[in-house]
């Protein structure tokens, strides 16, 4: 689960001389850019809307995660538009927001930008474009693999899951927490279970899996 | 006045005490509730993380098995959702399945797959919008026989509960609970974080961002004097109770206070006893002793 630390959150300061670095530049030339992938995402957020952002920075000012972030919500949006698809799909932004939906409701534009990251949540799980021990996509697959399975979600038992697949050590770390809930009652191993999982896997299966693919 | 209820995954497991309190409450303000028949998760926010129509198509099945229940004896009944995230996952699917062709077409096929003819009838509400809107804070602050007096309450609302469709409140400062607690005797403690994100899931995940966010709410109500937190959401309970310690751990803070559900709050007021509302299960124990009734106040 080692997740790069976004600067905010980067408690020590090193004191050391600053160094030559090799010389990279660091803009994308635009044959380097993936022109079609602002398009793309917002066909898949509701609208066209995205495109027309006045990037005012109302998001990231109403985002409570937005200091955590390596690319704060605005900037996302210009980057999603202008085609930085790796940069967008690689950042920490996409899988802190929350979804509270802070920065929908503010927007001046109407831009759906909750929405907006789920999008960009599904290209990078389809696309394998994610620290490989990231909990969030594993936490999504594996309640996904849950409620196909099971119909509904039984807490317990996605947790172990979670931790299984991305820090075992963790669930020491978290055992104490797991020992109190269960003591009063709030946590319990029993599945939960729907008696119409034939119907349900039916209806799921029908629908035609979304392809997220860009055109490249 | 009944209602459908549909309980949601986290209230059979972390949140016992809400649909304890939730129902105890009900009961006494007879008002029936009725179960939604083999209801299935709503797919939180991760489902929607890998597939968006499929999300849509289960959360949809509990809106069709709603209606089909409307159809057969329950009618006029609107579905009560009390974990924020079912609310809103439900609310937005209705909401796109009414303004999206596409999210239309697809899910209702997908619906008539499991012989479904849904029309979209169903009306999703939240125990909050019910006990103020449809019950009324008057017919509640009638039946108070304990009045909470002394209780300063941060109301805590988190987010999906208003936003982003802001159906019965206001999307950055609400103010139902606080009117409702009001009624029963408390002050509510004007505080701007009322509708801040408490990271949601992110304690699990990106820890560190979650505490964060969960520090600033606590030391919030706790600065403007508050001396109880509640809640009307599974996950906001759960992150600014269980992790208290820990957030005092790694911030090296102080901050001691109770977290409790908003209907375990009305439940005290109308009497209830405490085992009834899930108090034992809280893990920062409610400590005040219960208000007199108000006869001993008359009394007194």
């Amino acid at each position: 689960m080692k997740l790069p630390t976004p600067p905010a959150l980067r408690t020590t300061v090193t004191n050391s001389p600053p160094r030559m670095k090799t010389v990279v530049r660091r803009l994308k030339f635009e044959s380097e850019l993936d022109l079609s992938f602002g398009e793309h995402v917002a066909e898949r957020a509701y609208g066209q809307k995205l495109l027309s952002c006045i990037q005012c920075g109302t998001c990231s000012a109403t985002c409570p995660l937005s200091h955590y972030m390596d690319y704060t919500p605005r900037k996302i949006i210009a980057m999603t538009r202008e085609g930085f698809k790796d940069e967008v799909l690689n950042s920490l932004t996409i899988w802190l927001c929350a979804s509270c939906y802070a920065c929908t409701v503010q927007c001046p534009r109407q831009i759906h930008i909750t929405d907006v990251m789920y999008a960009l949540k599904r290209e990078a799980i389809a696309r394998g474009f994610y620290p490989a021990r990231n909990p969030i996509p594993v936490l999504a697959k594996a309640f996904y693999e849950r409620v196909r399975h099971d119909g509904r979600n039984t807490e317990s038992r996605l947790l172990i899951t979670l931790y299984l697949r991305t820090n075992p050590f963790k669930m020491l770390k978290e055992a104490m927490l797991g020992l109190h809930l269960f003591l009063t009652g709030r946590l319990s191993l029993k599945k939960e279970k729907i008696k119409g999982m034939k119907e349900l896997r039916k209806m799921i299966d029908s629908v035609e899996p979304r392809k997220e693919a860009v055109p490249l | 006045m009944s209602y459908l209820y549909f309980p949601g995954c986290s209230l059979r497991s972390t949140g016992r005490p809400y649909e304890e309190s939730i129902l105890a409450v009900f009961r006494k303000l007879n008002i029936p509730l009725k179960e939604l028949d083999d209801w299935n998760c709503c797919g939180a926010t991760a489902y929607v993380s890998i597939d968006e129509n499929r999300a849509f198509t289960l959360a949809a099945r509990n809106l069709a098995i709603a209606e089909r229940m409307q159809n057969n004896g329950n009618a006029g009944e609107d579905l009560m959702a009390p974990c924020s995230a079912c609310y809103l996952v439900l609310e937005k699917t209705q909401h796109y399945m009414k303004t999206d062709e596409g999210v239309n077409t697809e899910v209702t096929a997908a619906l008539r797959r499991g012989g479904f003819d849904y029309k979209g009838t169903t009306k999703v509400r939240h125990p909050l919008d019910i006990l103020v809107n449809d019950i009324g804070i008057e017919r509640i602050a009638k039946a108070v026989v304990r009045p909470m007096k002394g209780m300063k309450v941060a109301c805590y609302y988190g987010c999906q509960v208003v936003r982003p469709f802001e159906t019965f409140d206001h999307a950055a400062y609400p103010t139902t609970m606080d009117r409702l607690v009001t009624a029963l005797g408390a002050t509510a403690i004007d505080w701007p974080m009322k509708a801040r994100c408490c990271g949601g899931s992110l304690t699990g995940t990106i820890q560190e961002a979650g505490l964060r966010l969960n520090r600033a709410l606590l030391k919030e109500a706790e600065k403007r004097g508050a001396n109880i937190i509640l809640t009307c959401c599974p996950l906001c309970q759960h992150n600014l109770e269980c992790y208290q310690k820990r957030i005092n751990r790694r911030f090296g803070e102080s901050i001691h206070i109770p977290v409790a559900y908003f209907t375990q709050f009305i439940g005290l007021a109308l009497g209830i006893p405490r085992k009834e509302l899930g108090i034992q299960r809280l893990f920062i124990p409610l400590k005040f002793a219960d208000p007199p009734t108000k006869e001993a106040h008359a009394h007194a």
